[in-house]
């Protein structure tokens, strides 16, 4: 169905009132919370991390009065801006500080200061000084262990940043909340400041997104070359005046700043390794918001992608080939957080590829991005609350059977698995499928390709999260005979009540949110930013087919996974004679070594090169025109010999010479 | 009497202290060689001074003749010095300033 896409009606904008004058606090509360936190050191030790947890509690109460009063509104009046104050103006270049409530912005809001809500309640318990977990004695710093304080400050602006981003009414305020929540990012994940592999991670990632912000930041910039503004309302409305390369451009450097933010093929390889962050940091960041944050801006920048279905196709294949990369190589791995991260890779693919398909998909890739941002944050809890009972383990092979030992973590991620696997009537059962019918909804080639791929990873998701499962929680206990990295025994307990609390939340959420959010009409919401949800009627395969399929493939993936796993005894060290595609995930499907050769290395080369033209081209012909005065200098001046005679006789010389040139001229 | 014969003597004692000052050692007649220089520009500014019936080179003369009193004393004062340091009055052998 990429064909010209009729224009989507942009909605008018009204000005906020009510409630929503108080939009500014939503971002102000967390970023003052981060302020005070960084500001007042150590005497915030004691109390430092529930003002964390009050701002975004106090932010999320907010977004909820703005969300009920949106509602009693008609959907035409749901898009309203308040302007705050002029934040740029020189020339003709004028950007707004101002907020965009609609309701793609307010579901965002709701998303993140909720879960955001959640997870500060579990650091509470998770980033404890001297209760074990990650905030134990080995990462105490000189001075008292201010590192709970700092988490907060840092997990605090991360949750300003992203309101930023999601709030903004311009691409500058949004570049602006961008890089706010990249170097959130990059602080949390380099948050245990001693370990080295988490400073190379933090660098990584930081990199890597670089390279996606780019590619924003040309967008933008060509967005002002054509339109002279740089405001969603004026951008969409005069969209049609670009010619045809120019937004192909367009749309493609958003994309790659989306792919950078988001992990999305080629830029994939920083979200695994941004693990090495604490466990509430992967739940928040790198799995339910901010990785999201590329879903979002190709959504917001819908009425540029209805223009272009070149655009709309680059979006659809990166989506397409990130979904089966994260998958197949969730299946390999032992690091119970790594298989969670290329799950998150996985699933962004699939918001990817939903997103892609145009108005067929907006509102689908904001659904299954919401559940997922429920079930996956679950997960990460649940998978936090494992590592705190196992000594900091990840390594999955040394867990085993700690079903009885946790209950409560069991059940929540319990839970979670199966509203990920798409298990029937669970959240993610209606948001993934209904991605994977709009993908079999295109025409021809590509509802295959699609759907195919979308299945496909299905079945792959099923399997790997099952064999993760399996090997957390069922089969022998491998820990009892073990002894962790410090020299410990392994007593696995369950977590205390500030952690298990919102695994509880979310669990719940993952049951139910994808019933009531279709059930109460996500997608008529969503109606005034993003258009109507159009379906197709031309598919490759008949609606009523597709989720008998799906479960179908999700359930040989599953039963596979119990063959393989379930009913053998899993080795606890990794076995290294494996088969060839095996040894490709373990490696990342080489994407690393990829970079490395085909970016890294050329670099290195284009940097040693220039600086070889620099030290012998530029500085040579300095040093050249210096050696060279010199050197002639120390043979003029074996000239003087110290024999007055020599002088007297060249001055004689000299006067000869002169007066012979004279006479000379005189007479020729 | 023509100016030439004048003119050729005043070249005459140039040539002698030039090649004086060339192939001399002893600093003090090296001196008086370049003396023998001056005094021959000397004779030449006061012959031209005579051909043209003008003052001007005669003036000149004079004011050679000062500055050369000026600078026997002074060179004269430098190769006393240098005799009694060095128990030599040879240019040669005082070529300390040298590369």
């Amino acid at each position: 169905m990429l064909t010209a896409v009729p224009p989507v009606e942009l909605p008018e904008i009204g000005a906020a009132s009510g409630a929503a004058s108080l939009a500014w606090l939503l971002f102000v509360l967390p970023a003052l919370g981060a302020l005070v936190l960084f500001v007042t050191g150590r005497r915030a030790n004691a109390w430092g991390h529930w003002l964390g947890v009050a701002t975004v509690l106090a932010s999320f109460a907010i977004g909820l009065a703005i969300f009920f009063e949106t509602l009693g509104l008609s959907p035409e009046q749901r898009t309203r801006e308040l302007h705050l104050f002029d934040w740029m103006s020189v020339g003709s270049f004028t950007v707004d500080f101002g907020v965009r409530l609609d309701p793609l912005s307010l579901t965002f809001v709701l998303l993140i200061t909720g879960v955001g809500s959640l997870i500060h309640i579990y650091s509470v318990g998770y980033m404890a000084p001297h209760a074990g977990g990650d905030g134990d004695d080995d990462h105490a710093e000189p001075g008292g262990d201010s590192s709970r304080r700092r988490f907060f400050a840092q997990l605090n602006l991360f949750v300003a940043a992203m309101l930023v981003l999601v709030l903004g009414n311009n691409f500058v305020l949004l570049y602006l909340g961008w890089e706010g929540v990249g170097l959130a990012s990059y602080l949390l994940i380099g948050f245990y400041q001693d370990r080295p592999s988490a400073a190379t991670a933090a660098k990584k990632a930081f990199l890597m997104n670089r390279v996606g912000d780019v590619g924003l930041a040309i967008a933008i910039f060509l967005l002002w070359l054509e339109l002279g503004t740089v405001q969603y309302s004026e951008v969409f409305e005069r969209i049609g005046e670009v010619g045809a390369p120019t937004l192909v451009a367009i749309t493609v450097m958003l994309l790659l700043g989306a792919c950078g933010k988001s992990g999305q093929f080629p830029l994939q390889a920083w979200l695994p390794d941004a693990m090495e962050g604490p466990t509430p940091v992967s739940a928040l960041i790198h799995a339910a918001t901010m990785v999201t944050a590329g879903v979002y801006l190709i959504a917001r920048s819908g009425p540029i992608y209805n223009l272009t279905e070149t655009g709309r196709l680059v979006v659809t294949l990166v989506g397409v080939v990130t979904l089966l990369i994260g998958a197949i190589i969730g299946c390999a791995y032992d690091d119970i957080k790594k298989v969670l991260a290329y799950s998150t890779v996985s699933q962004i693919g699939y918001m990817f590829l939903a997103v892609g398909l145009g108005p067929a998909g907006y509102a689908l890739g904001i659904f299954h991005l919401l559940t997922h941002g429920f079930f996956k944050a679950g997960l990460f809890l649940g998978a936090g609350s494992v590592m705190h009972a196992m000594n900091d383990d990840v390594d999955m092979r040394r867990y085993g059977g700690l079903a009885r030992h946790m209950p409560i973590t069991f059940v929540t991620f319990g839970l979670g698995y199966l509203a990920l696997i798409g298990f029937p009537l669970l959240s993610g059962y209606f948001s993934k499928d209904a991605i994977i019918e709009a993908a079999f909804g295109q025409e021809g080639w590509q509802g295959w390709v699609y759907g195919g791929a979308a299945t496909l990873a299905a079945g792959l998701t099923a399997f790997y999260m099952t064999r993760l499962v399996l090997m957390t929680f069922f089969g022998e206990k491998r820990w009892q005979n073990l002894k962790s990295a410090d020299g410990h025994d392994y007593h696995p307990h369950e977590s205390p009540v500030t952690m298990t609390a919102p695994m509880i939340v979310l669990a719940i959420g993952s049951v139910g949110a994808g019933a009531i959010l279709s059930g109460i009409g996500l997608t008529e919401w969503l109606a005034p930013s993003l258009g109507e949800l159009r379906e197709s009627e031309h598919g490759v395969l008949p609606h009523a087919v597709i989720p008998w399929l799906v479960v179908g493939i999700s359930a040989l993936g599953v039963l596979i996974a119990y063959l393989v796993v379930g009913r053998r005894p899993t080795p606890v060290e990794r076995p290294e004679r494996v088969s060839l595609p095996v040894r490709a995930a373990r490696r990342d499907l080489y994407a690393n070594a990829i970079n490395e050769t085909f970016i890294a290395r050329p670099g290195t080369w284009l940097s040693r090169a220039l600086v070889f033209v620099d030290n012998r081209g530029v500085d040579g012909v300095v040093n050249g025109t210096a050696a060279l005065l010199g050197g002639s200098s120390g043979r003029l001046r074996r000239f003087q010999t110290g024999f007055v005679r020599s002088y007297a006789l060249s001055m004689l010389g000299g006067s000869v010479l002169v007066i012979a040139a004279m006479l000379a001229v005189r007479f020729a | 009497m023509t100016p030439t014969y004048y003119l050729l003597l005043s070249a005459l004692l140039f040539s002698i202290g030039a090649v004086g000052v060339l192939v001399r050692r002893n600093a003090i007649v090296v001196f008086m060689c370049i003396e023998l220089m001056l005094n021959a520009v000397n004779l030449t500014l006061v012959t031209f001074a005579r051909i043209n019936g003008q003052l001007d080179g005669q003036v000149m003369a004079f004011f050679v003749m000062v500055v050369a009193a000026a600078e026997v004393v002074v060179g004269l004062a430098i190769i006393m010095s240098i005799f009694r340091t060095r128990r030599t009055a040879s240019v040669d052998d005082a070529n300390l300033l040298k590369y």
